[in-house]
């Protein structure tokens, strides 16, 4: 096949570059990143993003060049960086014209004047020309950073992702150390400004980050042998003090951070429970089930009903006691919707399961159950769990006293939720050595072989529903009281996609992946509120792109990925 | 073979459970039919109504279920991102029809004013799948198959949220069509014209897919790939051309049907592709998945399941306002299909492999 020219190759990968420009800028994202700031009055987060483009376009068209000519040539590596640069300017300087000339706003709604004012730096069609030349000299610095070495390109790499990450968290990072007071809130102050990092913070990030990294790459290695090489004993104490700074961070963290973090750290929690839970049927078990949420449903429904002092209240029991009864009942509904689906397999499985979950969600919303379960009212003032004695219910609508300690704030919540996750990971992480767990592995692996091997499909399947359906369940229960209500309409199916895609992307069958898919796919953007807008859509393309770049997950068990690497060595041999 | 006394028990209480799951879900149907009729509380004109509902919604759902059935015939995994090529559809449609509307050029000649935003709509929907074909699905061709679901899905937030920042998180009214408002009387019924209208270009859009498929060479090449990939790259198809072109027309179907859902719901937003896409794939399955007639008469049967359902079979029970429950009916058909029979109604039975 004829080779690619070069400057062709470039400027192709220039015209994409700048047809995402236009789509971030149209989609609205550039308009609203610019009222944040990455570095206060140097850049904008908008700007950067603009102008990341056009270096990765840069980057890519160096990277391309050299795979093209076989080697790094300085002056063709630059000028093809230079050049995919300056098709993304023209390109975006081009729909700026087109913008200014044609109303496009009757049909995209971001089509602003004030985008074609930030697109042109503020100077109107005058500014034009701007475009195209920042382009080309950020295309510039792309195509040049190729030609650096690996020791220079990896620091200032995590410098740069460092000082995005630090802006992006800097108002949650700001509040935390305000809220200790005395030095750190001055060093607070020094280092965010209200919007982003101020100028001295940047260069504080950039220089600590350039330090470090550089000392890791050389030295990194013999750190990483020298721990080798102590003895046991030694490498115990190691784990057991970061376990011990783990847990003082987590056990701190809400008192420093406030109630919004909390409840963020709540819900993560949460999700990390199902995770588990759900790990147990995807993961261990390989049954993809897409109705996660009707346990979870079952759960907070059966709390709900048993503790609310609300008009559905039914029993009135304190929080202790409903709890192990929703875990039950839940495990129950595992059963029974297991049973029907035990033929069922692989995708046509996942619906059904979605089925499922989707007719509970109605059923809970409609009109036909809502004399016993509110229908789209929801069942409403679900006692808190007390430490203590709760006093006598004394009429609807009225919260029972509790003589004792009442976990009532998202704070209290939080220690409730991390201590399941816990005993939960444990229960989940001992499971797995079971002769359960292999049993469930070997069914994941082959059905009808596992079945040969003596393993009882009936059972074995029926239990991993049920477990998965009991830790659902609880994740349920404790969502329910952090709530303080259920509605209908919080049990859709975007709950169980979450599960489904954190897993997948912690890295299936892995109890640490579940809790790094956690914290990348629900804390991430619940702590990046004010992006919120485009919470969803980034949602959309981390799940693409971490599908494509690492298709074993973030963190994946080593037998899984072991598999996949075998299945590799064995394509290139045959 | 030697089985235990408990492994009989359990068989025996795994068949017992699902007998009575069936009598359950009959004895409903029987029940609720029977005294939904015996009270009289609909009249015939307004059964026909709802069957006349039911087909045009129906055939909304077989044209968007072509697009799950020929993609997971050839690819075997489910396109979840379907729904939202749908939606992108009617977006189009929508746009280029409000144009022709301020222009007024609707109003002059009804019949373009209906096939021009169809065609765009085709046209723009196939566009987006293909894109979205390139990028998120084709590299992950031969990765473990939940790993191309959930890019799917990620597919899916992204298509539906970009176009909720491009065109803003508001509800749009479809410009209405002065030649398709109003009734036609057919044997002494009324019959609204935008449903009869919708059913007949439904029919006539699948006629052309089905000509397409049978008699011509790429419909040919389709049906030798989703066979056998190995074997009819052998025969000098070019797999991957054949692949996005089922994309392409995949997505062009379920464009069309995004105009005419809006044509009848008159509203276009951009989670609107979510339910229609589920239930889309519902009817793919219910007619057999793979199976080009068993979408088209899948949709048909669940459209007119659901438009009939509710009053016939939930009514009767004493439940209120059974139509909150008409979704319910919708995957309890997909659940008990599964279930009993998973070759859907004009599949062959599926190897475990193929499943």
């Amino acid at each position: 096949m004829k080779k690619e020219n070069f400057i062709w190759s470039s400027i192709k990968i220039g015209l994409i570059a700048g047809t995402v420009g236009i789509f971030l800028s149209l989609v609205g994202m550039v308009e609203v990143f610019n009222k944040r700031d990455v570095i206060e009055k140097v850049i904008t987060l908008g700007m950067f993003l603009l102008l990341a483009t056009s270096v990765v376009a840069g980057f890519l068209a160096s990277r391309r060049t050299s795979e093209l000519l076989e080697g790094n040539r300085a002056a063709s590596n630059l000028a093809a960086g230079l050049l995919a640069g300056l098709a993304t300017g023209i390109v975006l300087a081009l729909f700026v014209l087109f913008m200014n000339n044609v109303n496009l706003r009757a049909v995209f709604l971001n089509a602003t004047p004030a985008l074609s004012e930030l697109l042109t730096f503020g100077r109107g069609a005058g500014g034009l020309w701007l475009l195209p030349a920042f382009g080309a000299a950020t295309g510039l610095v792309g195509g040049a950073f190729l030609l650096l070495p690996e020791n220079i390109r990896k620091p200032i790499t995590h410098a740069a992702a460092m000082v995005i990450f630090m802006a992006l968290f800097s108002s949650l990072l700001r509040i935390i150390m305000v809220n200790q007071g005395g030095g750190i809130e001055k060093a607070a102050k020094s280092l965010f400004s209200q919007t982003g990092l101020t100028q001295n913070g940047a260069w504080v990030f950039i220089i600590v980050t350039l330090v470090i990294s550089t000392l890791w790459s050389s030295q990194g290695e013999k750190v990483q042998s020298s721990v080798e090489k102590l003895p046991s004993k030694g490498k115990k104490a190691l784990r057991a003090l970061g376990i011990l700074l783990i847990a003082y961070v987590v056990i701190m963290l809400p008192q420093s951070a406030g109630p919004f973090i909390a409840q963020v750290i709540v819900i993560i929690s949460l999700y990390i429970l199902m995770g588990l839970g759900l790990n147990i049927e995807i993961g261990f078990a390989g049954l993809l089930d897409l109705g996660f949420v009707a346990f979870y449903a079952v759960g907070a429904y059966t709390v709900g009903l048993l503790t609310s002092y609300g008009e559905y209240g039914l029993m009135h029991v304190p929080f202790w006691v409903a709890v192990p009864i929703a875990v039950l009942i839940s495990m129950m509904f595992g059963g029974i919707l297991g049973v029907p689906v035990l033929g069922v397999r692989g995708d046509y499985l996942a619906i059904a399961t979605l089925g499922f979950g989707e007719i509970i969600r109605l059923l809970a919303g409609s009109d036909y159950l809502a004399p016993y379960l509110g229908g789209p009212r929801g069942i409403i003032g679900i006692q808190k769990p007390c430490i203590g004695t709760l006093g006598e219910f004394v009429a609807v609508d009225v919260p029972r006293i509790c003589n004792g300690i009442e976990l009532s704030k998202p704070q209290d919540i939080y220690y409730l939720a991390i201590a399941s996750a816990m005993l939960i990971a444990f229960f989940a992480y001992r499971l797995r050595e079971s002769r359960l767990g292999r049993a469930w592995m070997a069914i994941r692996e082959d059905e009808d072989v596992a079945e040969a091997l003596g393993i009882k499909l009936v059972q074995v399947k029926l239990l991993a529903y049920m477990l998965g359906a009991a830790f659902a369940g609880l994740g349920g229960a404790i969502f329910a009281t952090l709530v303080g209500s259920i509605f209908a309409t919080s049990m859709q199916l975007i709950v169980s996609i979450n599960v489904v895609a954190l897993i997948i992307v912690g890295g299936m069958g892995s109890i640490p992946g579940v809790i790094v898919g956690a914290l990348a796919l629900i804390g991430l953007p619940e702590l990046l509120r004010e992006v919120s807008e485009f919470r969803f859509l980034l949602y959309g393309v981390a799940l693409i792109a971490v599908m494509l770049a690492k298709p074993e997950g973030l963190w994946p068990s080593k037998t899984i990925s072991r598999e996949l690497h075998h299945d590799e060595a064995a394509e290139t041999n045959s | 073979m030697r089985t235990t006394l408990g492994e009989r028990l359990t068989d025996w209480a795994i068949s017992g459970f699902m007998w009575g799951f069936r009598i359950l879900i009959v004895f409903i149907i029987v029940y609720g039919t029977f005294s939904t009729l015996s009270s009289g509380k609909y009249t015939g004109e307004q059964w026909i109504d709802f069957i006349v509902f039911g087909i045009s919604q129906g055939s909304i759902y077989a044209l968007i279920a072509l697009g799950y059935t020929m993609v997971y015939g050839i690819l075997r995994m489910i396109n979840f991102a379907h729904g939202e090529i749908f939606m992108s559809g009617a977006f189009s449609g929508y746009f280029v029809a409000t144009w022709l509307d301020e222009k007024g050029f609707i109003d002059a000649n009804p019949v373009l004013g209906l096939l021009i935003p169809i065609l765009f709509a085709m046209f723009m929907s196939a566009s987006i799948s293909m894109l979205v074909e390139r990028i998120a699905y084709r590299p992950l061709r031969n990765a473990p198959r939940l790993v191309p679901l959930i890019s799917a899905i990620g597919a899916s937030f992204f298509l539906a949220y970009a176009f909720r920042g491009l065109f803003g998180p508001g509800v749009y009214a479809y410009p209405p069509i002065k030649a398709l408002d109003g009734e036609w009387v057919i044997f002494g019924v009324g019959i609204l014209r935008s449903q009869v209208i919708v059913a007949i270009a439904a029919a006539v859009i699948m006629a052309i897919l089905y000509f397409i498929v049978m008699r011509t060479k790429i419909g040919k090449a389709m049906r030798a790939v989703s066979e056998d990939k190995v074997t009819a790259a052998l025969m000098g198809i070019d797999v991957n051309r054949i692949i996005v072109s089922t994309f392409a027309i995949g997505a062009a179907m379920a464009g069309a049907a995004g105009v005419l859902y809006a044509l009848i719901y008159r509203q276009v937003f951009f989670l609107m592709g979510f339910t229609p896409g589920i239930k889309a794939f519902t009817s793919a399955v219910l007619g057999g998945i793979g199976n080009i007639p068993g979408a088209m008469l899948g949709g048909l049967v669940l459209g007119i399941f659901e438009s009939v359902g509710p009053a016939l079979f939930l009514d009767g029970l004493g439940i209120p306002r059974p139509y909150q429950l008409k979704d319910a009916i919708a995957y309890t058909m997909l659940v008990m299909i599964l279930l009993f029979r998973p070759s859907g109604i004009l599949g062959e039975r599926l190897t475990s492999k193929k499943a």
